[in-house]
Formats: structure tokens, sequence, C-alpha cells
């Protein structure tokens, strides 16, 4: 997993296969609650999956679905530091 | 093809009595929910459903084994009860007794994925705190056997305070339980652990800890589904099945219906000529044979075509493929503004433009949704239909293309639909640069596992759309003919009746002929205009009418006198006005009732029916300088 400039990755920076435990979401309020409904828990693992053709949106495996976020969105799930992992 | 009487809900008596009377049917998106209220409806569902996703509430009755009779209400499918899009409003609003004109259900039904249970559970919380008897169906346990997990229903239900079972509502497994639910008056659920209802986080606690003590085991993963995905979702191959998914649908269309149709027709042929011999010469005779027959018949021959369409957008959605179409097209869809949520409304528009605007419900941003609505009649509906064969088979003979894979009929009717798809983007594409401006919405979508349709939800689908179908060709369309009739054959003229001419048909076609002179219509085509504003088809069964068909003239009767009448450019232009008008009462109707007045669907009306002069005043040109 890379980090970006200031520490922190996101879920974009997942690369097919990887897994990665979701921190905070860093969206408005009714944004957050729809991802949460859909599984995207603090705390949750998430693994990269499949993409459109394109390579956008992405697919994400979340609480046992497969859930499609644009990047742009992708962005702003924010993961745990790799040494803050449980 | 569907009209918007069709989602009235009508004829809703609840039954009083022991027992439940009312019973809302509710679940998370992808729970199989429609399949359990087909299940337990069967044939007898007194409002019709719309393909696409399920968007409008769906009523039926099922009979219990004591022989009385209760009511089904399906529900939209949502994954929390906080009303914030307009289907999680009206889900909310029925369960509480909110809705209008709408009896508060007396018991409920929440179907669950169990091979999901951890997210799907969440929605247990605020169902059962509504405090009305429930009954938990934990479906799909056919599929969590399959894939290795475990679940405890009795367990569950003892945690819950409420009936729990596992089932497959696509098998009919373990629905004995839900007709004992519903046969008896089950006691409220036990009051639900208020931490479950202050935020999402506790929530999924919550759930998790009822799965825990009932022992639940998710299953492994869909195996066949990721490698389904890796094909369909493919760089190169995804794409292009995508494509060929949409050429073989066309060829489908013009190519497997024809037997059917051409019995049809046959059918109509025959019973007419009955008719006419059983029946003395009169006016009534007349009526009936160039009314009903000609009118209503040269309708009813495109059954079969709409239902070979219904079949595949029934395939498309039942086994998962329409989540992947709508991932595949988000990029495209971003590019003018929309998201990939709109697609699927855009894709049911392409059936009918009444359940599309509709389905445009899950859509949280307004703006979207109101681009998505006013683009979405612009989408060819089945109506179209029976308007473009009918063209087409009469200007352009039958040659393969691509083989037997496409010939040039289906290739034509492929371009329309183009013209109509290219026409609703270059429409979002103003809208939202202009008046529907808004922050690009997020886009979240559940891929569904692959499954199996089941020819049982199939069937019913097409019996639904048939019922639809024949429920509009016995009311508006038959109307529409014989009122034409009428207006065809008078005033009388010495007590005899008039050539069409001088008729009152023929004088107001004749009135309205120099604004349609420019595109090539004649005052018949004017006509014709005029009907179909109350259905695109009727103008099919106008012409029928005004064309003088008799019965025993086949379908190519009426394509013949076209071709005589009407120069090709013309055809085309007809063909272009067509694709771009809004031609349609039902969806107007809806335009209003979903935008709350009349702003929207009159300067919709108005664009599109511009746009089909215009463009039909276009191709017209061009076609008669290359002719």
């Amino acid at each position: 997993m890379q980090l970006s400039g200031n520490g922190t990755s996101s879920l974009v920076e997942l690369r097919r296969g990887e897994r990665g435990v979701l921190d905070r979401i860093e969206l408005p309020a009714d944004v957050s609650r729809r991802l949460m409904e859909l599984g995207f828990l603090p705390g949750s693992p998430v693994v990269a999956a499949g993409s459109a053709p394109g390579g956008d949106p992405r697919v994400f495996r979340v609480d046992g679905a497969e859930i499609a976020l644009r990047r742009e969105t992708a962005a702003c799930l924010i993961l745990r530091a790799p040494s803050s992992e449980p | 093809m569907s009209g918007c009487d069709d989602c009235a809900l009508v004829g809703l008596h609840p039954t009083t009595g022991n027992g439940a009377g009312v019973v809302a049917i509710i679940g998370p998106p992808n729970s199989g929910k429609s399949t359990l209220f087909n299940r337990l409806t069967g044939l007898r569902q007194k409002v019709a459903n719309y393909p696409g996703v399920t968007v409008e509430q769906r009523v039926g009755n099922a009979t219990l084994a004591s022989g009385r009779e209760i009511t089904l209400v399906d529900l939209p499918g949502v994954y929390s009860l906080s009303p914030r899009s307009e289907d999680e409003r009206v889900a909310h609003d029925i369960l509480t007794g909110t809705m209008p004109d709408f009896p508060r259900p007396d018991a409920i039904l929440l179907i669950l994925d169990s091979t999901n249970l951890g997210r799907h559970l969440m929605l247990a919380a605020p169902v059962l705190a509504l405090g009305l008897p429930t009954m938990i169906i934990l479906n799909m346990a056919d599929d969590l056997r399959a894939r290795g997990g475990e679940l405890d229903a009795q367990a569950l239900s003892r945690q819950l305070g409420a009936p729990a079972v596992l089932a497959s509502a696509a098998r009919g497994e373990g629905l004995e339980a839900v007709w004992d639910f519903l046969a008896t008056r089950s006691a409220p659920p036990a009051p639900v652990d208020a931490s479950a209802l202050q935020d999402v986080p506790k929530c999924h606690a919550w759930a998790a800890r009822l799965g825990r003590r009932a022992s639940y085991q998710p299953p492994a993963p869909p195996v066949w589904t990721r490698r389904l995905d890796a094909i369909f979702l493919h760089p190169v191959w995804g794409p292009l099945i995508f494509g060929l998914v949409v050429v073989t649908v066309f060829q489908a269309i013009f190519a497997w219906a024809r037997p059917l149709m051409d019995a049809v027709q046959s059918f109509i042929t025959w019973s007419g000529g009955l008719v006419a011999s059983v029946l003395p010469a009169s006016p009534f005779r007349s009526l009936l044979l160039e009314g009903v027959w000609s009118g209503v018949g040269s309708v009813l021959v495109f059954l079969p075509q709409i239902l070979v369409l219904f079949l595949f957008i029934g395939i498309l959605e039942d086994s998962g493929y329409l989540a992947r179409a709508a991932l595949i097209a988000d990029r495209t869809m971003a590019r003018v503004g929309l998201q990939g949520k709109s697609f699927i409304p855009l894709l049911s528009a392409y059936a009918c433009a009444v359940p599309a605007i509709l389905a445009t419900r899950t859509i949280e941003n307004k703006r979207d949704r109101t681009a998505t609505i006013l683009i979405a009649p612009l989408m060819t509906c089945s109506a179209r239909l029976p308007v473009y064969t009918l063209i087409i088979a009469a200007f352009l003979p039958e040659r393969p293309l691509l083989g037997p894979l496409l010939g040039t009929r289906a290739a034509a009717m492929l371009g329309l639909y183009l013209l109509g798809f290219l026409a609703a983007f270059a429409t979002a594409r103003v809208l939202k640069s202009s008046i529907l401006k808004s922050e690009r919405a997020s886009f979240l979508l559940e891929m569904p596992p692959y499954r199996r349709p089941t020819l049982s939800s199939l069937g019913l689908r097409l019996v639904d759309r048939s019922k639809i179908f024949l429920r509009r060709a016995g009311t508006v369309i038959l109307a529409v003919a014989i009122l034409l009739w009428v207006f065809a054959h008078l005033p009388l003229e010495h007590g005899k009746m008039p050539p069409v001419e001088n008729s009152i048909a023929g004088k107001v076609g004749h009135a309205i002929e120099p604004v349609i002179r420019p595109l090539g219509f004649n005052w018949k085509i004017g006509v014709g205009l005029v009907t179909s504003l109350a259905a695109r088809e009727v103008i099919v069964g106008t012409l029928g009418t005004l064309y003088g068909m008799e019965p025993d003239a086949k379908s190519r009767g009426l394509q013949k006198a076209l071709r005589q009448d009407l120069a090709p450019a013309g055809a085309v232009a007809l063909l272009v006005f067509f694709a771009f008008a809004m031609q349609c009462m039902s969806t107007i109707a809806v335009v209003r009732r979903e935008t709350g007045g009349w702003k929207w669907p009159l300067i919709q009306f108005a664009y599109m029916t511009l746009l089909a002069y215009g463009g039909a005043f276009v191709a017209y040109r061009i076609v008669s300088a290359l002719a």
C-alpha cells in the first residue's frame, strides 16, 4: 500500500486484491450514512475487487458484498495506517 | 406500453377479521422481495408491476388455506427507513400509516438475504421498532447452504421475539411457515434494543451481535460471480459482450417474434372474415370490421414483439447483469453530468417511460432526478415499436447485413433507438450544464451475485405485460378506433356516409395538413398524429382504419397502401417525428405527479414536440435531396 504525502491513504490507493481497514469517511453526512448502510463502517476490512472496463468506477468488497464507487468517492474513504491495524 | 392507470392503487379493500388484512413486504434491494411477492400472489396481482427495478408499490391478493383473502403490498427495496430518497419515504410512510389514502399494514414480512445477513439484519431494527407483527424471512437459504454458510433461524427468532424462517423464495422453500404467519394473528415483536436505533455503527454492532448469537456463519464468496465478472467487466470482452447483447435483442425482436406475429395476424384476419360472413352488410358491420378489427387488430399484432423485448429485460434484470451494465455505463453517464443510477430508469424507459419515471425515485439528488425524468421519454419505449415496425417493413426490404446476426430492418430499428439515445444524452448535457446544474452526485451501487432467472418469474412478467397490453387495446385503443370510425363517417351526406375526405376526421386532417406538409406528411398522417396524442401506437390503428382496410387484407395491405401514399422521405420524417415526440398522455400525467406541477410536463412536451418537428423537417429535406 502506498502512502500519500500527508501519511494517509484512501481506498483509491488499494490495488486489486489488496486489503485495508477503513478508518473514516470524509464526506457529507448523508453520503457517509449511505456508505455505512452499505457496510463501509469504520474498522471494517475492505478489499479492492474489479472495476468497470475503463477503471472507474471501482468495485470494493466489504461485509460480504461488492459495492461500486466512483474514484472521487473512494478517495474520501480513508484507511487506517497499517501500523494501527488491529 | 403502460398507462398510469396501472399505478393507481385501485381495488384495495382490506379485509377485517382474524389475522392480517393488509401485509407489507419490505426488504433491502436484491433480497428477493419481488420473487416472494410473486410466489405469494401468483397471477393474482391487481396492479401491474413494472419492468426494471421495483419502484411503485405493487398490490396483490393472496388466498389463505381458509379461503380468506389478504392484500399484499410490495414496498420499494430500501436499506433503512430514514426517509432520504423518494423510495425510502414511500416505504416509511406506508409502514407508519402516514401515506394518504393507504391503510396502515396489519403485519409485515421482512425479507433479508441470508447470504448477506451482516448488513441486511440492520434493516430489522427500524422495522421491528414499528411494533407491528413481523415475520423475518431469511431468503436464499439454498445459496447459503450451497456456499457453506450457517444460520440458526430459531435462535434468531428467540432473540428478536419475532418468527423467523430460512427460505428460498425462488424455489418455494420454507413458505409454509409464511402462510401460517399470514393465517394467524401474531403478537408484536419484542421491543428493539434502543441503541440499535441511534446510528448506523451501533445498529451494525447490534446486528453483528444477533448474528453471533444465532451462530451465523457467512457463506464462502460466490465463485461463479467472480468468474463471470472477470469476463463481463473485462476491459475488452466486457464492452464487446454488452454490444453483442444489445444487437441480439434487436435481431430477436424482429426475427424471433415474426412467426408469432404472423400467427396473430392470421387469427385476426380469420376472425374478421368470420364476422364478415355472419353479419349482414350494415353500418354496424362496417364499424366492427373497419373500426374494431382494423383499428385494434393492427395494434394487437405487435404483442409478440413487445413480449420478446420484455423477456430480454427480465433476463437481464433477474440474472444480475443489469447492475454490471450500469457500472459499464457510469462513465458515459458521468460525461453528460448524470450518474450510473440514472442508467437503470433509462434502461427501463426502453419498455415504457411511466415506470422509468417512477424508478427515478431511487435518485437522491433532486436535479439529477428531474433531468432523468425529462430525458426518459426520449428513450425508445415499446409503444414506438409498432410504429417503427410498420414503417420500416413498408419501406425497407429485408437483407442480411452481418450474416444471420443482423438484417437491414433490425439495423434500421437499432439506428432509431440510437437516435433517441443520442437525443436523450444531448438533452441531459444541455440541462445539466444550465438549468439543472448540480454538484457531481456520488454513485453507490451494489453488485448482486449472478443468479439464474427462474422460468416462473420470467413467465409472470410476460403474463403481466400481456395483461397491460390487452387492457390498453381493449380500452384506449378500442375507444379511439370507434370514435375515429364515427368521425370518419359523419356528417351524413344526403343520408349516406360521406367519402372520408368530407368527414369530420377528414376535415381535421386537412386543417392540419398545411402545418405538416413541410414534413412530407399527408392529411391521413395528420389524423394519426392527433389520435396518437393518446398513445403512440394508436397511429397504427388509425392508419389501418383510414386506409379503409378490409379485414381480409393482411398487414401487408396497410404497408402497401402506405408505400403508395407516402414518399420515402416522408416515411423517414415520420420515424424521426415519433423518435422525438412526446405522444403519450400517461407519461405527461406521471411527470406532473412526480414533479408536483404542470411546469415540467409542459416544458417537456413543448421541447419534445419542437424537436420532433425540427428533426422531421431536416430528415425530410435531406432524404428528398438524396432521392
